[in-house]
């Protein structure tokens, strides 16, 4: 089927917002290329489940895209029309199974050598959307806290190098009660700019005591749920003929009830949690990994004004299908090791947050955990600057926020 | 967006002035053509070890300043006896099988990466076979087992059965050998880190647990042994490729690595640690091609990586963790060649294809390459 021939009543399986954001938009929607729209209705299919941020982001592209002229959405897209796209794609049901349809455009744009074609497709549409549809900046200026090292009691190499050419390199900070100092960093901002899903605590262990005010992801709280993900998966992966699309396919459909989430009220995070694990890649088996995706994905779709991510240790490497076992055990930890990935992790975590709205204004503040240096990353910030002054958790704050 | 040709040249020039000031290198642009850079004739007892920098690594954890020191091996001890290609580059599919099986056939394979199948193409292997009438045994692939098992024989009507590679998937071998009792060496068989349960049933020309003791003169029971004391899947294949080697001395070898792929777990320091592990291993290899007698000064050593990694500037992927996107950095590598001949401590930074691989390897040991679509490198044939 194509584009042009979409009808309302197609959409019927879609969740009551989705429905009525697509049919709203029909006469748009059916002048856009293959190539394209299953993209867009990936995310109108998750419509009601999204965070404020991109429910915001995604009414103002289809906004953008109705206000313009036939012809001009014509020339928007006019890279997406150049690519060819396969006869079984044409008649795969990509109103219902977007995502599934986006997977297979993918493997049909490697295997027809068009993916650079679609790229600069995708880049200059991003670009004019960016620049016919301006973003609004943050009520606040953004500040993000990342806190690495978690059981390590030494380590003799330098940290933050990759951070350090963006601000203030301190050595000798004190630190004492940091974490807590931190947290009620946080939930001050929580109190003074309310908004849903604003300011984030994400812990990569057990999270220590917070303010019920913002919105908290715990790998260690998630532990039933990583534990029924696996059952599943040894499950799907007895089957016969189970080959890795099959599984993604059969993972992606998992709910949060399917997992023994799904508690009134919580559907929004529920299903972002649920996405983490079976959308992630290393999510289920290494806590770094699934704090800097947690991070990572936290920020791309919610855009919080405040986000705190402590990295804790993850399990020593194994073999990859006794990392994924149900029933591996107790796990030994690898804590330098985890130091490294969080290092790395602070570093996207900066990146990632630099990719958002108000990016000029941002700041950032990532701590040994337990030690006695952080580096510090702000507008008035001076970029590449080292200080050995005493100085404690407090007045590193007080210089970006 | 920078232009493609303009990424290109900035990761070039990045790389080249760095390579310049670590290791003394000249750079091949300001050579003149010299009779003697022709001296690798095509010989009948010439040989060729091919290593893939398995799994994609990136410019900033190897080449670039703030990654030497994940490289010591190739920095100090290979390139400076090296003729050293800047900028080598895949344009095809970015997925380990299907663009191991590009380099092999020289050509831009579509098969499905997850499938099991041969290369569509007919390999450097069955080129080399049916011109110059070689045995089987003379030609082999050392591979990790996700898939690899039909990396040495095309599906080509004209080529295909009875005209490739023999091989050998360690793990599998290793797999065989102990039986009931994994328990020590589930570590070397770490496999398949972007598919985790993803394992084909394997079937084709791999060695048979009995070949060991024949063909590798290793029993049983020392493969055990000397399995315990190794840390991983790459390590175990470094270590049957140079048995091979001693045993059965092939003139063309292929051995891909595989453990930096563990990036796809998104650990940074296990991809680095796949990192430095791959570039001892490498200096192993020329360390074995220096002093076996088979291989002493007549054999070139061929090192490049399938590919690179996502870059950390393009938000659509997520840095070193995949190799997904398509853009400039996970698609340009760099390429290693020494051997007699071969100029030492030489850079290019002109662009080379990945495909270019199989017909440089045809100009050496004198086949033609006739279905690839690369061409001859000139400055190493």
């Amino acid at each position: 089927m194509l584009p042009r021939e979409l009808k309302p009543e197609q959409f019927s399986s879609y969740p009551r917002e989705a429905k009525a954001l697509a049919v709203e938009n029909l006469a748009v929607l059916r002048e856009l290329p293959l190539s394209f729209i299953p993209s867009l209705l990936h995310e109108v299919i998750e419509f009601d489940y999204k965070f404020p941020a991109e429910r915001n982001a995604l009414e103002r592209e289809m906004a953008g895209l109705a206000h313009v002229s036939s012809a001009q959405r014509s020339e928007l897209m006019q890279g997406f029309s150049a690519i060819r796209v396969s006869a079984k794609l044409e008649q795969f049901d990509w109103v219902n199974f977007p995502g599934q349809f986006v997977e297979q455009l993918s493997a049909h744009l490697w295997t027809t050598h068009q993916l650079d074609t679609f790229r600069l497709a995708a880049t200059a549409y991003a670009d004019r959307m960016r620049a016919a549809v301006p973003v609004k900046a943050p009520p606040v200026p953004r500040l993000g806290i990342t806190v690495i090292g978690a059981g390590v009691e030494s380590y003799g190499e330098p940290l933050f190098r990759k951070l350090r050419p963006h601000g203030a390199y301190f050595s000798n900070i004190a630190p004492e009660n940091g974490l807590d100092i931190l947290l009620t960093a946080v939930a001050d901002r929580a109190k003074v700019h309310d908004s849903p899903y604003a300011h984030w605590y994400i812990d990569g262990g057990e999270s220590a005591a917070h303010s019920p005010s913002l919105t908290t992801i715990s790998y260690a709280a998630l532990e039933p749920v990583r534990a029924a993900l696996l059952r599943k998966m040894h499950a799907e992966i007895a089957k016969p003929g189970m080959g890795p699309e099959a599984l993604r396919t059969t993972m992606a459909q998992l709910r949060p009830v399917d997992l023994g989430l799904g508690a009134p009220g919580n559907d929004v995070l529920d299903r972002f949690q649920v996405k983490l694990l079976t959308e992630g890649s290393g999510t289920q088996i290494f806590s770094t990994s699934f704090t800097q995706w947690a991070a990572r994905e936290a920020l791309r779709r919610a855009e919080p004004t405040t986000l705190l991510v402590r990295f804790a240790p993850r399990q020593r490497q194994k073999p990859m299908n006794e990392l994924l076992s149900p029933d591996a055990g107790r796990a030994e930890l690898d804590v330098v090791g985890s130091l490294i990935d969080a290092d790395m992790g602070a570093y996207y975590n900066w990146l990632n947050q630099q990719r958002l709205p108000g990016a000029e204004t941002a700041a950032l503040l990532a701590w040994f955990e337990g030690h006695t240096s952080a580096v510090v990353i702000g507008p008035t910030v001076p970029r590449g600057t080292v200080s050995n002054k005493s100085t404690d958790m407090k007045q590193l704050l007080s210089w970006i926020v | 967006m920078k232009p493609f040709d303009q990424f290109g040249r900035d990761v070039s020039r990045s790389r080249r002035e760095f390579l310049r000031d670590a290791a003394g290198v000249t750079f091949g642009s300001t050579l003149l053509r010299s009779p003697l850079a022709r001296a690798a004739v095509v010989s009948k007892n010439r040989k060729v070890v091919v290593i893939t920098f398995g799994g994609g690594a990136r410019d900033q954890e190897t080449f670039a300043p703030e990654g030497q020191g994940n490289v010591p091996n190739m920095m100090r001890g290979l390139i400076p006896r090296a003729t050293f290609f800047t900028q080598v580059v895949n344009h095809g599919i970015l997925g380990h099988y299907v663009a191991t099986a590009s380099l092999a056939t020289g050509a831009y394979e579509t098969i499905n990466n997850f499938a099991g199948l041969p290369p569509e193409n007919p390999t450097v292997f069955e080129y080399y076979r049916k011109e110059l009438k070689r045995p089987s045994s003379d030609t082999w692939v050392v591979a990790p087992s996700n898939g690899f098992n039909h990396i040495g024989e095309s599906s080509h009507r004209s080529f295909g059965p009875g005209l490739g590679a023999r091989v050998i998937l360690p793990k599998h071998l290793l797999t065989a050998a102990m039986g009931s009792g994994p328990a020590d060496y589930q570590h070397l068989l770490r496999d398949n880190y972007e598919t985790p349960y993803y394992t084909p049933e394997l079937s084709g020309g791999e060695v048979e647990l009995e070949q060991l003791e024949n063909l590798l003169k290793l029993s049983v029971a020392d493969f055990k042994t000397h399995a315990r004391t190794l840390s991983s899947p790459d390590e175990l294949s470094v270590y049957i490729a140079k048995q091979l080697m001693r045993q059965v001395a092939p003139s063309l070898l292929w051995i891909t690595m595989h453990d930096i792929d563990i990036a796809h777990a998104g650990t940074y320091s296990l991809y680095v640690e796949g990192i430095r592990r791959t570039d001892q291993l490498c200096a192993e290899v020329w360390k074995t091609i220096e002093t076996e007698p088979e291989y002493s000064g007549k054999t070139t050593l061929l090192i490049l990586p399938d590919f690179g990694r996502d870059s950390d500037e393009d938000a659509g992927g997520n840095g070193f963790q995949h190799h997904r996107t398509g853009d400039p950095l996970s698609r340009t590598t760099w390429l290693i060649a020494m051997g007699p001949g071969i100029r030492e401590g030489v850079v290019y930074d002109r662009p080379v294809d990945s495909l270019d691989l199989v017909p440089t390897i045809g100009s050496m040991m004198g086949f033609s390459a006739s279905l690839s679509k690369g061409r001859p490198i000139t400055e190493i044939v």
